[in-house]
């Protein structure tokens, strides 16, 4: 399967395994979705399972809350996470905050999914990494699967977790990124990262596509430069797997952090001081981070700007030389 | 669409010509009346006590009680209101209670919501009281999610959503209208109309003609109805509540009233509006309107209202004076309810506060 088929899968087991189980959002009836992740569910499942909304993403999400309020549980597709704005209010200030606001007595669990990230020649309207405004919002869960087998499982778990989710899916890899996926149910447990390679060098800590380009580079750096790089996929943004982190860093001494989104408060920047916070003595160099820049995302230097295999090499050779 | 507004009881407290009263009978009719005095004295009561620095905040909804009132029991226990921060007695005419209500004033440590909240901002998931958020109209979508809900589950509840003429102007109220409209939701829009949004009027908020007017756009039914007048609210929203539980799809119900006192304790109107219009509405006071009413039927006498005035001082005498006493809850508690289970960084935080706190004030027990 690729991640769109392991997308697909998952809300299929789950909608078979829940009846609250709910679709909504543009195009997610008939059609299937831009990206066809909702494929033949308004078929199995019907129109008041599956059902494509008025063009408004502050409506379905603002729905949504009521739907979750009402025991059902929602899984609202925004067509693009860059069009997640209009229901960022939503997002904030009511499905993160119910439960807290109201003494832990209403509370509106749901999945938002949305195909994130660059690399489609998609422009800035289509290629924005937004995750850390979600992580910086108490009262939300963050996922972003890299692989097949994670996307199921960590969906699934995020269907049946009871508080509300991002569930970032990094568009690029929908169809690059294949492997075997069980057809049954399963759950990647949320909060755990995933060691993708073992090294005694470097850790890279990334996440989403640049999984894919980390091990590019791993590969190439232990032929070429004979660094032996240990990299972990974190899957959940948050909470994040800080145990996981540290415990690879104070076996390797030195740290990069990769991701898409721009560097200034990207995530990267809260891994490296919850690093250098707990694990000071164990560094051999300063932690690096190879992220998207601080400008809008350009359509023309979409290569120049992602961090590529070619900018993550550069920082393990310049964490090595330190 | 009627192109006038529903009324039945007049300013003066008499039965407009034509117009019969709801059937509702001279016990309920009295419960109701006790709610709206309750509402008036509550109100007074609590604006003087934050005057005395006592409690942060309030937000009094004199003037309007007719409106909230009367809209809440037009439903049934089944039914979720989903309210702004102005409605909160809708919930006292569902059981909550004058205790809780002043536990949460104080965000002590018998607060429902355990003190995560500014005064009025109470919720009740036993209730199907929504939990109140201050942004303005961010709470109408809530309404059209329950209310499909309802129609898909085939629950047989609608909710009905409170708001005020400002949030007509918000995305948050098209988009809950637009999709109630599409999905023949089982929904009440209740919009009080009461002519200020903080100190711009309502004339600022739109150029048309009314705001039930808007109903039009989103292929929904729309009415007019005099605010002040608790039986007309009453009956209209009955009857959308009825039509929606049909499956006959949303109502937008405007409600034409008037803010008596100030936003909140920390506007002052004198500065943007004149006081002849102030008087004006005092005379369509629907408390007043409705105690005529009932004198003159003869469900209520002199003596009876007396003596319920009396009761309801002492029941909020009561009822604040023991909610005053209790403490703040434990500090640990502010870490609680961010996810259902405390994760890693949350417990690091708070062993961060702990560490520079008393042992007894962290941990005390609520």
């Amino acid at each position: 399967m690729n991640i769109v088929q392991a997308v697909n899968s998952a809300l299929r087991v789950e909608m078979q395994r829940d009846d609250m189980v709910v679709i909504l959002g543009q195009d997610v009836g008939q059609f299937g979705g831009v990206f066809r992740a909702t494929q033949g569910l308004f078929k199995e499942f019907g129109p008041s399972r599956v059902f494509d909304t008025p063009l408004a993403e502050n409506g379905i999400v603002g729905s949504a809350v009521g739907m979750a309020l009402h025991g059902m549980r929602p899984v609202p597709e925004i067509q693009f996470v860059d069009f997640i704005y209009p229901a960022f209010d939503q997002i904030v200030n009511e499905v993160a905050k119910m439960r807290y606001r109201s003494g832990g007595k209403l509370t509106c669990p749901m999945v938002i999914r949305a195909p994130c990230g660059g690399g489609i020649r998609g422009g800035h309207y289509h290629s924005q990494s937004p995750e850390a405004y979600f992580i910086h919002t108490a009262g939300l869960k963050v996922v972003m699967p890299s692989n097949p087998y994670d996307a199921k499982g960590l969906l699934i778990a995020s269907i049946r977790d009871d508080n509300p989710v991002i569930f970032l899916e990094p568009k690029k890899m929908y169809r690059a990124a294949r492997g075997e996926v069980p057809e049954g149910e399963y759950t990647v447990e949320l909060g755990k990262a995933s060691r993708v390679r073992d090294g005694d060098d470097v850790t890279i800590v990334t996440y989403g596509a640049v999984v894919h380009d980390a091990l590019e580079a791993a590969n190439e750096a232990a032929e070429e430069d004979q660094i032996s790089v240990e990299i972990l996929d974190l899957r959940t943004l948050l909470p994040y797997d800080l145990d996981a982190i540290l415990d690879s860093v104070k076996k390797t001494g030195r740290v990069v952090i990769a991701h898409e989104a721009p560097k200034t408060c990207g995530f990267g920047a809260e891994i490296s001081a919850g690093i250098s916070e707990r694990a000071l003595l164990y560094l051999q160099a300063p932690i690096l981070r190879v992220t998207g820049f601080d400008t809008p995302f350009p359509y023309t230097f979409e290569q120049e700007y992602l961090p590529n295999k070619t900018r993550i090499r550069k920082a393990l050779r310049d964490v090595m030389d330190f | 669409m009627p192109e006038e507004q529903v009324s039945i009881l007049l300013p003066e407290g008499k039965v407009r010509e034509g117009q019969k009263v709801p059937p509702i009978s001279p016990e309920d009719l009295l419960r109701l009346y006790r709610v709206l005095l309750l509402n008036r004295r509550i109100d007074e009561r609590m604006i003087k006590l934050q005057r005395q620095g006592r409690i942060s905040f309030y937000v009094g909804s004199m003037g309007e009680e007719a409106t909230i009132i009367g809209a809440a029991f037009a439903l049934e226990a089944k039914d979720w209101i989903i309210p702004c921060y102005r409605e909160l007695r809708a919930a006292l005419l569902r059981g909550f209670s004058l205790f809780e209500l002043c536990c949460q004033l104080f965000g002590n440590a018998q607060d429902t919501i355990k003190g995560r909240q500014m005064p009025n901002h109470y919720a009740s998931a036993e209730l199907r009281f929504g939990s109140i958020s201050s942004p303005v109209g961010n709470q109408i979508p809530h309404a059209t999610g329950l209310g499909l809900a309802a129609r898909l589950r085939g629950t047989g509840d609608v909710a009905l959503a409170f708001f005020g003429d400002g949030a007509t102007s918000t995305g948050d109220f098209h988009v809950a209208l637009n999709f109630a409209g599409v999905y023949k939701a089982q929904t009440i829009f209740m919009c009080r109309n009461n002519q200020w949004a903080i100190s711009v009027p309502s004339n600022v908020q739109t150029a048309s003609q009314s705001l039930a007017i808007k109903a039009q756009a989103y292929g929904i039914e729309g009415v007019q109805v005099d605010g002040n007048d608790i039986f007309a609210v009453y009956a209209v929203t009955k009857e959308a509540a009825d039509r929606a539980r049909q499956g006959k799809g949303p109502t937008l119900i405007e409600a034409v009233t008037y803010r008596l006192g100030a936003h909140t304790t920390s506007d002052d109107p004198r500065l943007y509006r004149d006081d002849e219009e102030v008087e004006r509405w005092k005379k369509k006071d629907p408390l007043l309107r409705f105690r005529s009413y009932l004198l003159d039927v003869g469900h209520l006498s002199d003596e009876v209202d007396t003596n319920l005035e009396k009761e309801i001082r002492n029941e909020i005498d009561t009822a604040l004076s023991k909610a005053e006493k209790i403490g703040p809850p434990a500090v640990d508690t502010m870490f609680e309810d961010v996810l259902d289970e405390m994760p890693w960084h949350l417990k690091e935080q708070r062993e961060e506060l702990r560490s520079v706190m008393e042992p007894e004030a962290a941990q005390q027990e609520t």
